[in-house]
């Protein structure tokens, strides 16, 4: 049973387990920052007529769909030191996430761009609008209402996929539990502290999806 | 060099095939068990007790919310504290059947939720009992619903059964990860690796579009 477990350890260990949370949240920002470009650049090619773009782009995405991320920073952490590219460990971790969350972005971003009925391009290409106006004006401001709430949702799987950058050593949360365990053989008290903190991401984003749906009118819109 | 590289390679083919092996065998254990308990989970959900529903709801909250690798540290030592000792085989299906069965918890309750309440009240009236009514009338319909994400759910189970590797079992990762140390060519290693989980997972992915487009189309219709 877990009766000489040690709040204290807890205690010491404190701001290790700060510096992780702090790495963590601001690696997967720029992970999402970064998705977005990588999305926005996939769906713009997926959604071309043109095959020399739309076939890499889709291939692309199934690709990342269709295998591990561990498998994917693997490929990057041990791949691109043979290509020449010598990389910080935390830079080639972040690239893997904004690679891979990049194409599930696109299919959020396609998903919302395609929900807008046929009728409202149709009626904008009457009203003589060009590509970039029918774009700008009709279809992306509605498109943005529908992707908000998954977005949150892709963003809430970045947040716990970075767990796995522990894995190449990179000093976010999860490798401060592992520090803890493995320095002090403590593991109830390193683990279970760093799910409080992932829960508390996990809130955290939950409750604004929860408002960002409310806001933009969204909640009943997926019927 | 690149001979001597393939040569590597080649000798690794047993391993390589004993991995693949040991991610099919995971995924689909976990994948068998917790489809039975997420459908088990996702009707107690539904069924009405507040108290079950909710207790459930909150254990399906602290899995979503934690990331798997955290789950399967726990898991592989903390339950030894409590005198259950785990081989890894045995800890990496439990970690990922429990993942399964939340998430198939939560797409099984939507599903239920879906079927129209008047189809419930019909069959309550028509004299059905509790399991007649879910097996006969309920659940039925609800498959409607769940079965395109069902089938996306196994193939983020198999993707996540790459993370047992991290507590040392055998799976396509880790022998990825182990011929990469012999074999210093990181970018085929591991192109071989994806390619061996896209055979497997590839062919889901567009199952589950087929059911998504075919199951959409259905429930269009009855709309209608």
């Amino acid at each position: 049973m877990l009766e000489n477990f040690s709040f204290r350890t807890i205690v010491e260990y404190l701001p290790l387990f700060g510096q992780g949370l702090v790495t963590t949240v601001w690696l997967s920002a720029l992970s999402f920052v970064g998705a977005l470009v990588v999305g926005i650049v996939l769906c713009a090619a997926n959604l071309q007529r043109a095959w020399l773009f739309r076939v890499p782009a889709k291939a692309y995405i199934d690709a990342v769909r269709a295998t591990p991320l561990l498998a994917q920073l693997y490929f990057l952490y041990f791949g691109l030191p043979r290509l020449g590219f010598v990389l910080p460990e935390l830079a080639v971790g972040i690239l893997a996430l904004s690679l891979n969350s990049g194409a599930y972005v696109a299919e959020i971003i396609r998903a919302g761009i395609l929900s807008i009925p046929r009728g409202q391009v149709e009626a904008s290409v009457a009203s003589g609008m060009t590509y970039a106006q029918r774009m700008r004006l009709v279809i992306l401001p509605q498109a943005f209402k529908v992707t908000i709430p998954p977005l949150l949702g892709q963003a809430i799987v970045l947040v716990k996929d970075s767990a796995l950058l522990s894995l190449i050593s990179v000093a976010e949360l999860t490798r401060a539990g592992q520090l803890l365990a493995s320095d002090r053989f403590m593991p109830a008290e390193g683990f279970l502290t760093i799910a409080a903190f992932y829960l508390l991401l996990y809130y955290g984003l939950k409750g604004l999806a929860g408002l960002s749906s409310r806001w933009l009118g969204t909640a009943g819109a997926r019927t | 060099m690149i001979w001597q590289q393939f040569l590597g390679l080649a000798g690794s083919y047993p391993l390589a095939l004993r991995g693949l092996g040991m991610t099919v065998v995971l995924s689909l254990i976990s994948l068998v068990l917790g489809t039975a308990l997420g459908f088990g989970l996702g009707i107690l959900r539904t069924g009405g007790n507040r108290l079950v529903g909710s207790v459930i709801g909150a254990w399906v909250d602290l899995i979503r919310g934690t990331p798997f690798l955290v789950q399967i540290f726990l898991i592989f030592f903390i339950l030894p504290e409590f005198g259950i000792e785990l081989d890894a085989f045995t800890a990496g299906i439990i970690a990922l059947t429990n993942l399964a069965a939340c998430f198939i918890c939560e797409i099984v309750a939507a599903g239920i939720r879906s079927v129209p309440s008047g189809q419930v009240e019909a069959a309550l009236a028509s004299g059905l009992s509790r399991w007649q009514r879910m097996r006969q009338v309920v659940l039925p319909q609800a498959m409607r619903i769940v079965l395109p994400p069902l089938v996306g759910q196994y193939v983020l189970l198999i993707k996540d059964s790459s993370v047992v590797s991290a507590i040392g079992l055998t799976d396509l990762t880790r022998v990825g990860w182990l011929v990469v140390q012999r074999v210093p060519n990181g970018l085929l290693v591991f192109f071989l690796v994806g390619v061996g989980y896209f055979i497997v997972c590839y062919p889901l992915i567009m199952l589950a579009r087929r059911l998504e487009r075919r199951m959409g189309a259905a429930h269009g219709e009855v709309q209608l």
